[in-house]
């Protein structure tokens, strides 16, 4: 794991900046400060950092263009930081191409767990033949997935759900994302094909669907494949 | 009525006045042979009167002149002449406008002071909600507050020498105290996302079943010590409701029964639909969707049932924390989405919340074999 990371903070709370810095140093990671958009968006054209902490509550600029200004270059990890924990503005975030968001107050634990599958995601070859996670894996040329080593029966649609969220592993997915990739563009609303699936694939791979631990709902915003 | 009747328009006050005065007095023409010009005038009292109980000053006084001159010209001979022959007459009339004035006038002036008075009266229920409202955060977010603090300051000092055990545990204080505020805070937002009345449902299809479980998973400390169950069909269909809220008025309900019940309580979550609905998706169609969080913990006290929805409401012997938000918060996000929340006692003991919302549902059956 890749724990030299250098990682930039932009957030003009200082007593978050403390936090961040404390609990990123004593794992390793160096850290970078930004108390404002103008700051972050200097240090991270200057220090290419591996990844990107921004508050999208910032003094000078909305945080949401901050993000759409950094994604006209920056192509490395984004988590979103915020104590604006409506459905709307989350969405809005990953579809301006944020990796991740934690809403305010968040657990140390956590955004560090969110940070290592961030990191992780780089490293990762994008055509990587086989992936596996747990008791699964997925071969994405012969399209075949396998639960404890024997092969699981799946539709052409939970194969391609299945193998979207594998690939983004640790991402999350919007619904309408996942209902463009999977179902088409004209389907982007019609959000019950997602759930219906959704339930149907958990219960070909979970232990018990009812309590998944790989396909995880964020609630009103969309679902993400969890390994850690 | 009253209310009503005050919110009309100025100009449709004084066509009010006019018109009834007007009606009145051409009745009593026709029989104007038969009855006496004095019954004409209580008559053209009675309807003054009338208009001063409900409508504004001007329009009242426009009344008790119009009915002056009308009784004048038409009743009191000669008629069609404001001429008055007769003294008595004179002195009758004389009467009859200053008794209109007057009625007019004092009737104006009661209404008034009702007013202020019932402004008074809000006043005075505004203050005593304050005041609850105060009572509480002032209770439920300080003494959280106070544990971090204190905690803090014991671990913090130089002359105590404190066990690296009693560390751990003041650590877990401190870690309670703060999820216990964020709790509080979160249900402080919800409320006053209620009352500026910002809410606004985004109704798509949700997966009961994973929402419930989804709530239970993030209550799983709360709940460590209950026996939980969840009864749902294998394939229940979707039904269209809000997904964040639902979440918190589940979160809210099942959250109540963990604290207000005894450890080993059970506490039952049940989600039922019509079954016999021949599951033709049709948008417009509106079936029933019922939620049920049932416990067998000690019940509601019968008497306080009706309060515990209201705002700021606590039981009277409540022996747990809460701002009293909790379940008015679950009201209004039953209600924003068109459904109905209640509240009973089982025969047998603990309570009963019903949830029920008329929603547009789909079988899933449908979508599993696209």
């Amino acid at each position: 794991m890749n724990n030299s990371a250098e990682i930039l903070i932009i957030d003009d709370e200082v007593q978050i900046r403390k936090l961040l810095d404390i609990a990123l140093e004593s794992n390793g990671y160096k850290t970078l400060f930004a108390v404002n958009a103008k700051e972050g968006l200097t240090l991270a054209a200057n220090h290419q950092p591996d990844l990107i902490i921004l508050d999208l509550g910032l003094p000078d600029e909305d945080g949401q263009i901050v993000l759409k200004r950094l994604r006209e270059w920056y192509k490395k990890p984004i988590i979103i930081l915020t104590v604006k924990n409506t459905e709307d503005e989350i969405v809005k975030a990953l579809d301006n191409e944020a990796n991740d968001y934690l809403t305010k107050p968040f657990r140390t634990q956590e955004l560090l767990a969110r940070i290592r599958t961030a990191l992780r995601n780089i490293d990762r070859n994008e055509n990587e033949p086989i992936i596996k996670f747990g008791e699964i894996s997925i071969d994405f040329t012969s399209r075949i997935v396998k639960l404890k080593n024997e092969i699981l029966k799946l539709t052409s649609t939970e194969y391609n759900l299945l193998s979207i969220l594998v690939k983004n592993e640790g991402r999350v997915l919007t619904h309408q994302y996942l209902l463009k990739e999977v179902w088409g563009n004209n389907y982007s609303d019609q959000t019950q094909y997602l759930r219906v699936f959704v339930a149907q694939l958990r219960k070909k791979i979970e232990e018990d669907s009812n309590r998944p631990k790989y396909i995880i709902t964020e609630s009103g915003v969309g679902y993400r494949f969890n390994t850690s | 009525m009253k209310s009503i009747l005050r919110d009309i328009k100025k100009e449709n006050q004084y066509l009010i006045s006019i018109v009834s005065v007007c009606f009145v007095a051409i009745l009593c023409w026709f029989t104007r042979d038969y009855l006496d010009y004095k019954i004409v005038g209580y008559l053209l009292l009675v309807v003054v009167s009338l208009l001063a109980a409900f409508l504004d000053i001007f329009p009242v006084l426009l009344s008790a002149v119009l009915s002056a001159l009308i009784l004048n010209f038409l009743f009191i001979k000669p008629y069609y002449t404001f001429h008055v022959s007769d003294a008595e007459d004179s002195l009758l009339l004389f009467l009859f406008f200053l008794i209109a004035l007057i009625n007019g006038v004092l009737t104006h002036k009661i209404r008034k002071a009702e007013k202020i008075l019932q402004i008074k009266e809000i006043k005075v229920n505004t203050m005593k909600l304050y005041n609850a409202l105060l009572d509480s955060l002032s209770h439920e977010l300080r003494t959280p507050i106070s544990t971090i603090m204190g905690s803090i300051d014991t671990i913090q000092s130089k002359t105590l020498t404190i066990s690296e055990e009693n560390k751990q545990k003041l650590y877990s204080e401190i870690e309670k105290a703060s999820l216990r505020l964020n709790h509080q805070v979160e249900n402080l937002l919800n409320m006053s996302r209620l009352e500026s009345g910002v809410i606004q449902p985004k109704m798509d299809w949700c997966d009961l079943k994973e929402l419930v479980y989804n709530v239970l998973d993030s209550l799983k400390e709360d709940l460590q010590f209950h026996k939980i169950v969840v009864v749902a069909d294998e394939n229940l269909p979707l039904f269209k409701l809000d997904y964040g809220l639902m979440e918190q008025i589940i979160y809210n309900l099942v959250f109540n029964a963990s604290q207000y019940t005894p450890k080993g309580a059970k506490i039952e979550i049940k989600i039922q639909y019509n079954a016999d609905i021949d599951f033709e998706y049709n948008p417009d169609k509106l079936m029933p969707c019922v939620i049920t969080i049932a416990d067998d913990g000690n019940g509601f006290p019968e008497a306080e049932i009706d309060k515990v929805f209201d705002k700021f409401y606590r039981l009277q012997n409540s022996k747990t924390g809460g701002t009293g938000l909790g379940l008015s918060i679950v009201k209004g996000f039953v209600e924003a989405q068109n459904g109905k929340v209640t509240l009973e006692n089982k025969e047998q003991g603990g309570s009963v919340f019903k949830l029920f919302f008329p929603v547009p549902v789909m079988n899933i059956k449908e979508i599993s074999n696209e």
